[in-house]
């Protein structure tokens, strides 16, 4: 019943020259998530992927149990040195986002453009 | 196309995690119909969806010969929703999530749906039915006439 989430990996250099690990997600983020999400994120190598960009460009559908896994993915980073920062959330879902206080771990920007030009 | 005072509609759900979606798309068809602000049908939306959740996983302890009943009433300026299952009610109030406390491994990531209800509704109330059984959440999101 719930949309298969799918997840890929892209590799960007920002305009200032760092390297940015992009992850696109696409589908539903709730409990059946949890490969496509921490298991993508897992298979980062943590030496090289410092910096994480997260693509919600083409999720419609978050619940408390895909927040849970994001949250649990910025543990991880934090205890990695990894900076997590996300885009394409709609209106609602960065309301949501800034209730819970994930804003304060992972910065959200309204477009993939305005992040690569801020890291 | 405005519905009459005091519709009611009536989904019946199985106990099975993806079926919130069905309970979610009623509650926005109707709070379309109302008249709702879309960013107010999102805030619906979600309140549903993680109510049902909660019925599914706690209420009905994913039984699937065990249905979750979700029960739309339109008032003139006001939808009222009751999310039931089987289970015997929730026994604690919603809490604010500490997003410091969960990054520090000292609250579970997850349990964010009941603080989310409330957050996002103008009434939540957790009601614990009579001998263990049909329990029920009751939200209410009302019309902002001045804005609509």
């Amino acid at each position: 019943m719930q949309t298969e989430t799918k997840s890929r990996v892209d590799q960007q250099t920002t305009p200032s020259g760092h390297n940015v690990t992009v992850l696109r997600f696409e589908g539903d983020i709730a409990s059946t998530s949890k490969d496509a999400v921490l298991g993508a994120y897992q298979a980062l190598p943590k030496a090289t992927a410092k910096l994480i960009l997260l693509d919600f460009t083409k999720v419609d559908y978050i619940n408390s149990s895909g927040i849970a896994l994001v949250i649990q993915m910025l543990i991880e980073a934090s205890n990695s040195g990894q900076k997590v920062y996300a885009f394409g959330l709609s209106a609602h879902f960065t309301k949501v986002f800034t209730m819970v206080g994930i804003t304060k771990y992972a910065q959200l920007f309204s477009s993939e453009a305005e992040a690569m030009a801020a890291l | 196309m405005n519905p009459p005072k005091a519709i009611s509609v009536e989904v019946r759900l199985p106990s099975r995690l993806g079926f919130e979606k069905v309970a979610m798309s009623t509650a926005s068809a109707v709070a379309k119909l109302m008249g709702f602000r879309e960013d107010r049908v999102e805030d619906l939306k979600t309140a549903v969806a993680e109510a049902c959740i909660n019925a599914i996983e706690h209420g009905n302890r994913l039984n699937e010969k065990l249905s979750v009943g979700v029960v739309l009433s339109a008032g003139e300026d006001e939808l009222e929703v009751k999310v039931i299952d089987d289970g015997k009610g929730m026994k604690s109030q919603p809490s604010k999530p500490d997003i410091d406390r969960k990054m520090h491994g000292e609250e579970d990531p997850r349990g964010m749906g009941m603080f989310l209800i409330q957050a996002l509704v103008d009434e939540a109330e957790w009601v614990a039915g009579t001998n263990g059984k049909s329990s029920y959440v009751r939200l209410v999101i009302k019309l902002d006439k001045e804005s609509e």
